[in-house]
């Protein structure tokens, strides 16, 4: 019983990291149909982003103060991140909006420039932040133990959907670029500013990657190359869930954070890896748009 | 169409993921030519600063490390070891009144480009020698090559065994000098009960059939093995098998950056070196500085050499080690491992006359050299050395203290010919060679 409470609290913090990873691209390439390959380096910034506010806290904040250093990160990776993907929206992928391939090219490319700066710049041997004081240890149900660490991811992710939820459907700002997704050309008759729609949209998108990045380093260390290992299960879980539908990303992320860890569970890291690609091949075969099919003019 | 749209998008996506894959080795080739670059220019300075000498007053060493990619952690520390003995040994005046040249070319964690760049650096640059590699996969990648062109591999890892190429030098440690004592060890002082966990490649998976075989013969007892791709950062799962299982000891084979999200998880799990032993292999001084002394305080490692390792030479070595890189800088196994294999091939070298490289082997035999680590001998018969084993516990400070040592170098024994529980797996391994 214990056992299998375990295994399902470990498919939830799983689904709830790759949820956290893909929310991002689920706005750029899910809603702006952008193939961002970018997407893993600026989880990568954020990450980068925790490390540098961290030691900027060692130097010169108070030691009890110390342990803030982790929520100060969180906004600071954010904003940092969607600053660094407004530059790249205006300099490079607002001309490449109807050309998925080049598109796809020109931000791998910008991808391996930002892991080579992050190299430069950091060194290429991997670092490590601490993670705050009041994450340690753990929450104590029955004989169960959960890591206040992923309970913690759990929490942030949730807070992340909440808050793209509400700034998509319940602000005009929200409805404004739905309407540019939807319908580009009726949305600027009726006066909306589409280029600038563009860019805070695509922002936001890079500032929750920002964000993941941000817990990330609460599970291992961070390097140069820390995005690449999960861009191919954002995209994943952007697909299964349902391309142009946000909320198809969170039953795609739980599903396969839930089918990944039981398959693990049952045999190894590796098989399970296996299985679970198997799982995605055949439901697609039988859902190709995924769990949640939009049917939007924007995708025709 | 909507659907056909979707369903390319997938691919392409997918396309472009494995892309990625290859982009460290698109990072290596451009490493690559900037190399060649910077050796022309330091070819044509000396050319014009030495002109009064014989040509060829410098002698090519190569060093083929992993600069970049998941293993750059462990890997470029060895190189920065490995320079400074160059370093050291030009002050000296060389070798053979030459100096030497290094080489260096980055591996990039990928196991083609490890036997891409060695045949480069043997057919191309010419090297007398080549100090390099990390892990198992990227010495059987090299290996064929330095083989085929009669070259010389300096390894300086502990590794599985089961192997004695005529042209690897192999300064790390044998099992027998690592893996075989830690598990006596373990056996003795810390419980029956064994988990094993690694990485999914050739090193943990032979030294788990190993360690299987001695637990057999022992009064030891398995009660998991687990094994995760490398990079893999999820060890919640595992951690749960670990729960069940309730082991005394996990003996951690694990490689590269999974060591620092299995510590931390473990921790976070709230399992602590009170409740069960981690001995881990792979991860030295320079790898607990990534993971963090806090969550691996307490833990165990086996070695040949700790930063703390108490002799004359070491103090030496330690300080120009921290003089040239910083005072941050850790010392560990392995980087004393390519420091000495510098020096023992420098020797070798001297003692033949010629960077010849069946000479050299020959010159080889039976060396000796007082390393950081305590007296090392190359066993003539099997290229190993002699080298004394020390369990280590971490401490706070990230240090390595020690526990036990042989008191002795051990003689190297890759094929564990010296342990009857061996015979058959020395024999079932060689086979799948």
């Amino acid at each position: 019983m214990n056992e299998i409470l375990l295994t399902l609290f470990n498919g939830i913090s799983l689904g709830s990291i790759l949820l956290l990873v893909a929310l991002g691209l689920a706005i750029t390439f899910g809603l702006m149909n952008v193939i961002n390959m970018a997407h893993g380096e600026l989880i990568m910034i954020g990450a980068y982003v925790t490390y540098v506010v961290q030691n900027i806290f060692v130097n010169y904040v108070p030691e009890q103060y110390f342990d803030i250093y982790f929520i100060v990160a969180i906004p600071v990776a954010l904003v940092v991140a969607a600053g660094v993907g407004m530059l790249l929206e205006s300099s490079l992928i607002r001309f490449l909006y109807h050309r998925p391939l080049d598109s796809l090219l020109a931000t791998w490319g910008v991808g391996l420039m930002l892991q080579q700066l992050a190299r430069t710049i950091f060194g290429a041997p991997n670092v490590g932040v601490s993670s705050p004081s009041f994450l340690d240890g753990g929450l104590t149900i029955g004989s169960l133990l959960l890591p206040y660490s992923r309970l913690f991811i759990l929490g942030l992710a949730v807070v992340c959907l909440a808050g793209i939820y509400i700034y998509f459907y319940r602000t005009a700002n929200g409805r404004r670029v739905r309407a540019v997704m939807q319908n580009r050309q009726m949305a600027e008759c009726l006066g909306v500013s589409t280029r600038k729609v563009d860019v805070i949209t695509f922002a936001i998108g890079s500032g929750f990657a920002g964000v993941a990045g941000c817990a990330l380093t609460l599970l291992g260390s961070i390097g140069p190359t820390v995005g690449t290992a999960y861009i191919i299960d954002a995209f994943m879980v952007v697909v299964v869930g349902g391309v142009g539908a946000l909320f198809g990303a969170v039953a795609g992320a739980f599903g396969i954070g839930f089918f990944n860890t039981v398959f693990e569970y049952a045999t190894n890291a590796s098989i399970g890896k296996v299985l679970i690609f198997l799982l995605i091949i055949a439901f697609l075969q039988w859902r190709p748009s995924g769990f949640v099919s939009s049917r939007t003019r924007s995708l025709d | 169409m909507k659907k056909k749209n979707s369903i390319l998008l997938f691919v392409i996506g997918l396309i472009a993921s494995l892309l990625v894959a290859c982009s460290a080795a698109d990072n290596a080739a451009n490493a690559d030519d900037q190399q060649d670059t910077d050796a022309e220019a330091e070819e044509t300075n000396s050319e014009s600063e030495d002109s009064s000498t014989d040509d060829g007053d410098t002698i090519p060493v190569g060093i083929l490390h992993s600069l970049s990619g998941t293993m750059a952690i462990s890997e470029t520390s060895v190189r920065d070891a490995e320079l400074l003995a160059i370093e050291e040994i030009n002050e000296n005046g060389g070798v053979l009144g030459k100096e030497l040249e290094p080489v260096v070319e980055d591996g990039a964690s990928d196991w083609p480009t490890f036997a891409e760049k060695a045949s480069k650096l043997l057919e191309q640059d010419e090297v007398a020698t080549i100090f390099g590699g990390w892990t198992s996969a990227s010495r059987k990648a090299m290996l064929p090559v330095v083989e085929e062109n009669n070259g010389l591999l300096w390894y300086p890892v502990q590794y599985e065994g089961m192997e004695d190429s005529p042209n690897i030098f192999y300064t790390g440690a044998a099992p027998n000098q690592q893996i075989v004592p830690a598990v006596d060890w373990l056996l003795e002082n810390r419980g029956t009960d064994f988990f094993l966990l690694g990485s999914d490649y050739v090193f943990p998976r032979t030294a788990n059939a190993a360690i299987k075989a001695q637990l057999e013969d022992g009064e030891g007892n398995l009660v998991g093995e687990e094994y995760t791709p490398l990079e893999h950062t999820d060890y919640n799962t595992v951690i749960a098998k670990i729960k069940g299982e309730e082991p005394d000891v996990i003996f951690n084979t694990l490689n590269g950056d999974s060591n620092v999200a299995f510590f931390k998880q473990l921790d976070d799990a709230g399992i602590t070196s009170d409740d069960v032993t981690v001995l881990s292999v792979s991860v030295a001084e320079q790898e607990i500085q990534g993971i963090g002394a806090d969550v691996t305080e307490g833990h165990l490692t086996s070695w040949n050499y700790y930063q703390t390792t108490d002799t004359p030479e070491n103090e030496d070595f330690v300080s120009n080690y921290q003089e040239e890189y910083g005072e941050d800088r850790v010392t560990d196994d392995p980087i004393e491992a390519g420091y000495f294999g510098v020096y023992l091939w420098a020797q070798a070298v001297e003692e033949a006359g010629t960077t010849d490289v069946d000479e050299v082997k020959e010159a080889a035999k039976g060396l000796e050299f007082d390393a950081p680590g305590g007296k090392v001998k190359i066993d003539g018969d099997n290229q190993h050395v002699y080298k004394t084993v020390r369990i280590g516990e971490i401490q706070e400070d990230g240090l390595i203290d020690e526990l036990w040592n042989s008191d002795e170098p051990v003689k190297p024994d890759p094929y564990l010919e010296t342990y009857d529980w061996a015979s058959e797996l020395a024999e079932s391994l060689s086979d799948v060679e």
